[in-house]
């Protein structure tokens, strides 16, 4: 456990001139992946700038119909805001499945975006891991990777995204607004979370210093029926082996009008199913289409022994999920 | 939300503590304790070590087992994922500040009652989320107190008698008043 220095921001200018002028300095908001993962030496920071007094926790409508979450919004009152609850319930499900209450209750949404791997070779701090050592290998591919993903992966990681609420993050195309020393900006979802690639230990596209302050979650009519089915090793208190937010509109034929389906605990990044959506609209809305869709998103999936059983689980998780929303 | 300001000032990083030993102010129970401690001490260590409250109990100090659990600014959260120095200027609650006059709180009594600890170890934890469960009103169903208490492991598998203590403290409150 390394000594560290502490200062708490008492503005978004100030705490982001910290960490920036800091290299091995990190914000330390809910802490329930910086101060587990700096316990267990896989993150080293020499200052932890608490960002947790900022003005940020606030749920905001915004013009259009949609929702700003601030970064500081614990994932507890986000799930039970009314607005969330009403607009986008498989956003709150998606939460309130995550975790336990304690750690919802501190951990930001900010912060839920940024949590880490966990992948037991990069939580272990010594086994070779090119997310945490770039360059020593990865102990998972040959390893023990039940857990791990099937897309999007590369030769150099197949560690799995862990969060729930980015799974309903990226399908409804929210937007993750940040100030850094450069400035502020607008990154969507979906260019948030970066594959591994030839750069595991580049997770986003963030800069040292550069601040989570607010999420926005446009208007999505379809959202309102939309779910978010879990699949895990226990019935609560777990990280995703598969997982699956779904939102589907049918029109007077029975036919799929609109989709939007992203998948948990099977990407390297939450996965936005795009084939699967383009699949199934005009399509009959029933559970034949539902596996194809299935099928055309899994069909390039990279498997091992050990996961391999997630291609036809993740195929029935989205069976069900569709099944659920159209009910 | 001032989430739009363009460029962040760049100035000297100012009130810096640590990492060696600084003087900090800890509110637990009611009561504010000075004392000395690195930044990198969590609020269980500054619990157990500087204030002699050990009934916040230490099992796995990684998040995932619950016995560490306290409240702060009256929500229940886990000690061993937040940093002592963080919490000052907020009001912590542990297992000790419960009990009222000499009596012991009405979850105290049911898990008494209903036999809902072995060990015991896990126990004070359990309690402090059992009532933090009770004040967030999602105790409805057995289903209910099961999926909200996840977060308190019991390696002793008592699960089934917490539940009966949970739903006869949320009962004797739904009776009137006094039940917690």
């Amino acid at each position: 456990m390394r000594p560290l220095s502490y200062v708490r921001a008492r503005t978004v200018d100030d705490a982001v001139a910290a960490v920036s002028g800091t290299p091995d300095s990190a914000f330390l908001a809910g802490g329930t992946t910086e101060v587990d993962l700096w316990r267990l030496g896989v993150v080293r920071p020499a200052m932890l700038v608490d960002v947790n007094d900022l003005p940020l926790a606030d749920i905001e409508d915004v013009p259009g119909g949609g929702v700003r979450i601030g970064a500081m919004a614990r994932m507890s009152d986000v799930a039970r805001d009314a607005r969330i609850v009403e607009r986008y319930p498989g956003m709150s499900e998606a939460l309130l499945l995550g975790a336990s209450e304690q750690l919802r209750n501190m951990a930001s949404m900010g912060g839920n975006l940024c949590q880490r791997t966990r992948c037991a070779y990069f939580r272990d701090g010594r086994a070779p891991c090119n997310k945490r050592e770039p360059g020593t290998g990865c102990s998972a591919l040959n390893g023990f990777n039940r857990g791990h993903a099937i897309l999007g992966t590369s030769e150099h990681c197949i560690a799995t995204h862990p969060s729930d609420v980015a799974v309903a993050l990226v399908a409804l195309d929210a937007v993750v607004r940040t100030i850094g020393p450069d400035g502020a900006r607008a990154i969507p979802a979906g260019d948030f979370f970066l594959p591994p690639g030839d750069t595991p230990n580049v997770e986003h596209p963030l800069q040292h210093g550069e601040l989570i302050v607010a999420i926005d979650v446009p208007d999505v009519p379809v959202a309102r029926a939309s779910r978010y089915v879990k699949h895990r090793d226990r019935a609560s208190y777990e990280f995703a082996l598969v997982s699956v937010f779904a939102a589907l509109a049918v029109d007077g034929a029975g036919r799929v009008a609109q989709a939007r389906l992203a998948l948990g605990g099977v990407g390297t990044v939450p996965w936005r199913a795009r084939r699967a959506e383009a699949s199934l609209v005009g399509r009959p809305a029933t559970a034949e289409s539902f596996a194809a869709a299935a099928d055309e998103e899994l069909s390039d999936a990279v498997t091992r022994p050990q996961n391999a059983f997630k291609v036809p689980f993740a195929k029935r998780a989205i069976v069900r999920a569709c099944g659920e929303v159209i009910r | 939300m001032g989430i739009d300001r363009s460029t962040a000032a760049k100035t000297a990083v100012a009130g810096v503590r640590g990492p060696g030993v600084e003087p900090a102010a800890l509110t637990v129970n009611g009561a504010t304790y000075a004392i000395e401690i690195e930044p990198r001490v969590s609020l269980l260590d500054a619990l157990r070590e500087h204030l002699d409250l050990t009934g916040s109990k230490k099992g796995c100090d990684q998040g995932t087992c619950g016995a560490c659990t306290v409240w702060v600014d009256g929500r229940r959260v886990l000690a061993c994922l937040t940093l002592a120095i963080s919490c000052e200027g907020h009001e912590v609650e542990t297992i000790e500040g419960v009990a009222r006059d000499g009596e012991l709180h009405p979850m105290q009594r049911a898990f008494i009652e209903h036999d809902a600890f072995q060990c015991g170890y896990c126990t004070p934890g359990q309690i402090m989320s059992a009532i933090a469960l009770l004040r967030e009103g999602n105790a409805e169903t057995d289903a209910d107190i099961a999926e909200f208490m996840s977060g308190n492991l019991c390696r002793c598998a008592a699960y089934p008698n917490i539940r009966a203590a949970i739903r006869a403290v949320r009962d004797a409150a739904d009776d009137g008043p006094g039940g917690g």
